[in-house]
């Protein structure tokens, strides 16, 4: 009778054993991201969300050069692969026409999150279209573009001195483009096979378009009036001619070799020792604090992208907001998990790790402002960031763009204001076959 | 005695013996492979040929709406599009026209009596082993300006081959010389090891020169054989995408299978890229037909 009563609750204790295990498996979710530190951040936020709740969370990444084929592809094929996407801002009118993204408007309003959240990231990553009153993100990655400079080279007195003598005034982070044009130049030897500057130039994805914004905000201009569609006269206005020819004269200061570059080689721009200044998304610049990956990071510095010759000073926004794709099966657990990293307890803890928090309490304060050195510039750049389209054709856009200036700023054709009168142009006609204007 | 019994034996009684007729066994093997051609292949070149004439995008839930011919007209008129096209042809002429005079002057030379023929003719097939996408990177750090090996070979200090827009398609060419040129060495070897000893005899009985030799009995003979390997080489150039992609993104290496590619996952213009996927299947079928043409003409003289 013993013996049965043991091999009844041994078999009792394996059912339940299997139940939890099965249990378990069903609350799993998928978030899907590209392929960079943050992600990995993300991973180590969720690692606890998983302890409190038992619900498996997994950051499945890819490459950021497949990161928007691989994500719509799932999305066409209304795919339940992933649960939630941290998409880019400009995919936003996209994914929510189409139908891919959940409408997030209630779950935003009940938690006032237009309030909890700094307000561009919710201009840009949550509202769609502008204005509307409509969301379908989560602020999760505040990200825009800064600079990263060489210190060790910028207060050596032999470089200041004769600094002042060739330009007049002191050596020292760039105040405005001008004085940023003109510490390139005086930076750029190659015989010394030392350059000026490090730019974003990559036309395969959105790299140059972006370091181009920073130019043409900075500069006064804009893109387009984002809601009425218009473009002529503003896409090609004079402040964005000028912008464009102050991007490619700083291209002239790069690198050898430097029309395909993006994220990666402006870091590597200043652990190697190549350039003395390097625009980049902010996102990327942790790696070059730590020493295991930046010899240099002792002497690395950071500022913010400066104003352009009327004082306007903006910057282009990375980053993405957090979505519920439309085909998971698990939207209930996805909104549950959403809670909980809206928590101010959450995005303490995410900005710890590493990422961006959007969360305007955590980006107010001091605690965070003071932990790296470039968190300050971070702060204040959020607040004056500017980004692309993002309509449905944002990728057509996008690409009509590269095919534009890719070949003025790296290739020497054409002019500035030839190339932004086609730009129109261009832009002008996709928004007419898509009966955005008559 | 038994192999006769068995030769003499009907095969069918013979499958019957194991219990499936040789009828069976065909269609059992015939028949997968017809369904498989049939979903894979027939069934979606049919229907992207109906998305051609439509304005379907894949990303939107709008129904797809018939255009007739609109997007072939838009194609047909897009100065870009034509760009792109140019831009291929030029590819390929460089990349075809290098393979076959590296290719078959390479197997000209391993044609003689050479020592460790054998080995060399092993090593010099390897580029054409290894996968694109490994070739890509391999020569992307080849052509580095700053620590490439290629500059500091040939002391072109910090010449840009990639991001010079007027330099970058012949880098790729370069490169895909290098990978396929032994792909054409190794038919032109097949050839050149087939043209009769006694023609070359009997030309040197009449004191013919190596130019009369090589152009009146050599390049004749070996002709079909490379006619063969430059329709394959043409083909695969057209269709080049990878090695393009990998190594740069110039405005100046834009062949048409990128902006194919650009214009179906990135831009998601379905219908468009459908259209401009046929374009591009007529003009191959156009340009193989013309080499197929030609290429009966060498055999028949």
């Amino acid at each position: 009778m013993r013996k049965t009563m043991t091999s009844m609750l041994a078999g009792i204790g394996l059912v339940l054993a299997c139940g939890t295990s099965v249990y378990a498996q069903d609350k799993e979710l998928t978030i899907f991201w590209a392929e960079w530190d943050p992600a990995n951040y993300l991973q180590e936020l969720v690692n606890l969300y998983e302890a409190e709740s038992g619900v498996k969370v997994t950051v499945e990444t890819t490459p950021w050069g497949d990161f928007q084929t691989k994500a719509f592809t799932e999305f066409n094929a209304k795919g339940s692969a992933y649960d939630m996407v941290v998409g880019d801002s400009q995919w936003i009118g996209a994914a929510s026409e189409a139908g891919h993204y959940v409408d997030l408007t209630d779950f935003f309003n009940k938690h006032n999150l237009k309030e909890v959240m700094a307000p561009a990231t919710v201009k840009y990553y949550a509202e769609y279209p502008s204005n509307s009153g409509k969301y379908w993100s989560i602020p999760a990655e505040g990200d825009a573009v800064g600079w990263s400079y060489r210190k060790d080279w910028f207060e050596d007195p032999k470089e200041m001195e004769a600094f002042k003598a060739k330009y007049g005034y002191d050596l020292g982070v760039p105040k405005d483009w001008k004085q940023l044009r003109d510490i390139a130049e005086f930076f750029h030897r190659p015989d010394e096979k030392r350059y000026g500057v490090a730019i974003y130039t990559d036309n395969s994805y959105d790299a140059l378009v972006m370091g181009v914004e920073n130019a043409i905000f900075s500069f006064g201009g804009e893109l387009g009036d984002y809601a009425t569609y218009k473009v002529d006269g503003i896409v090609n206005s004079e402040q964005n001619v000028k912008a464009l020819e102050a991007y490619k004269e700083l291209y002239s200061f790069t690198p050898p070799g430097w029309a395909k570059s993006f994220f990666i080689e402006d870091n590597q721009a200043i652990t190697e020792n190549l350039a003395a200044m390097s625009m980049n998304y902010f996102a990327f610049f942790p790696a070059l604090i730590n020493e295991a990956s930046n010899p240099n990071a002792k002497v690395t510095g950071f500022f913010a992208n400066p104003p352009g010759p009327s004082g306007d000073q903006f910057a282009a926004l990375g980053g993405q907001g957090i979505s519920v794709v439309s085909y998971s099966q698990n939207q209930e657990e996805a909104m549950k998990f959403l809670e909980w990293f809206i928590k101010d307890e959450t995005q303490k803890k995410w900005a710890e790790l590493g990422g961006y928090t959007a969360s305007a309490k955590v980006l107010e304060s001091p605690e965070f402002q003071n932990a790296t050195p470039y968190n300050k510039a971070f702060y204040e750049t959020m607040f004056k960031v500017k980004d692309f389209w993002a309509t449905p054709e944002y990728a057509e856009l996008l690409i009509q763009m590269n095919q534009r200036v890719y070949p003025y700023i790296t290739g020497n054709q054409g002019t500035a204001k030839e190339v932004l009168d086609s730009l129109a142009a261009d832009w002008n006609a996709t928004f007419k076959k898509y009966n955005r204007v008559k | 005695m038994a192999t006769a019994v068995m030769t003499t034996l009907d095969p069918n009684s013979r499958s019957a013996a194991r219990g499936m007729s040789d009828l069976t066994i065909r269609n059992l093997f015939i028949i997968p492979t017809i369904v498989f051609l049939i979903v894979f292949n027939i069934f979606p070149l049919i229907y992207s040929l109906g998305y051609s004439f439509t304005d379907f995008r894949a990303s939107s839930p709008a129904a797809a709406n018939f255009v007739g011919l609109q997007n072939y007209r838009e194609l047909l008129n897009d100065p870009f599009i034509w760009s792109n096209f140019a831009i291929t042809a030029k590819y390929v002429i460089v990349s075809v026209v290098g393979q076959v005079i590296v290719g078959f002057g390479v197997a000209l030379l391993l044609n003689r009596d050479i020592p460790l023929k054998g080995l060399l003719t092993t090593l010099l097939l390897l580029p054409m082993m290894l996968s694109m996408a490994v070739v890509g990177l391999f020569w992307k750090l080849l052509y580095d300006p700053s620590f490439g090996i290629i500059n500091y070979t040939l002391g072109l200090g910090s010449f840009e081959w990639l991001s010079n827009p007027d330099m970058a398609l012949y880098a790729v060419a370069i490169t895909d010389i290098w990978m396929w040129s032994p792909f054409v060495m190794l038919l032109s070897l097949a050839g050149l090891s087939a043209v009769p000893k006694h023609l070359y005899e009997a030309a040197a009985i009449d004191r013919a020169g190596s130019f009369y030799t090589f152009f009146r009995i050599t390049l004749p003979l070996v002709a079909p054989i490379l006619m063969i390997a430059i329709i394959f080489r043409t083909m695969e150039a057209f269709k080049t995408f990878d090695l393009a992609y990998i190594l740069t993104s110039q405005p100046t290496t834009e062949v048409i299978s990128i902006r194919l590619y650009k214009m179906a996952f990135q831009e998601w213009q379905t219908g468009r890229s459908c259209a401009l996927a046929y374009i591009v299947l007529i003009m191959i079928l156009a340009i193989t037909n013309i080499y197929v043409k030609y290429l009966n003409k060498v055999k028949e003289r």
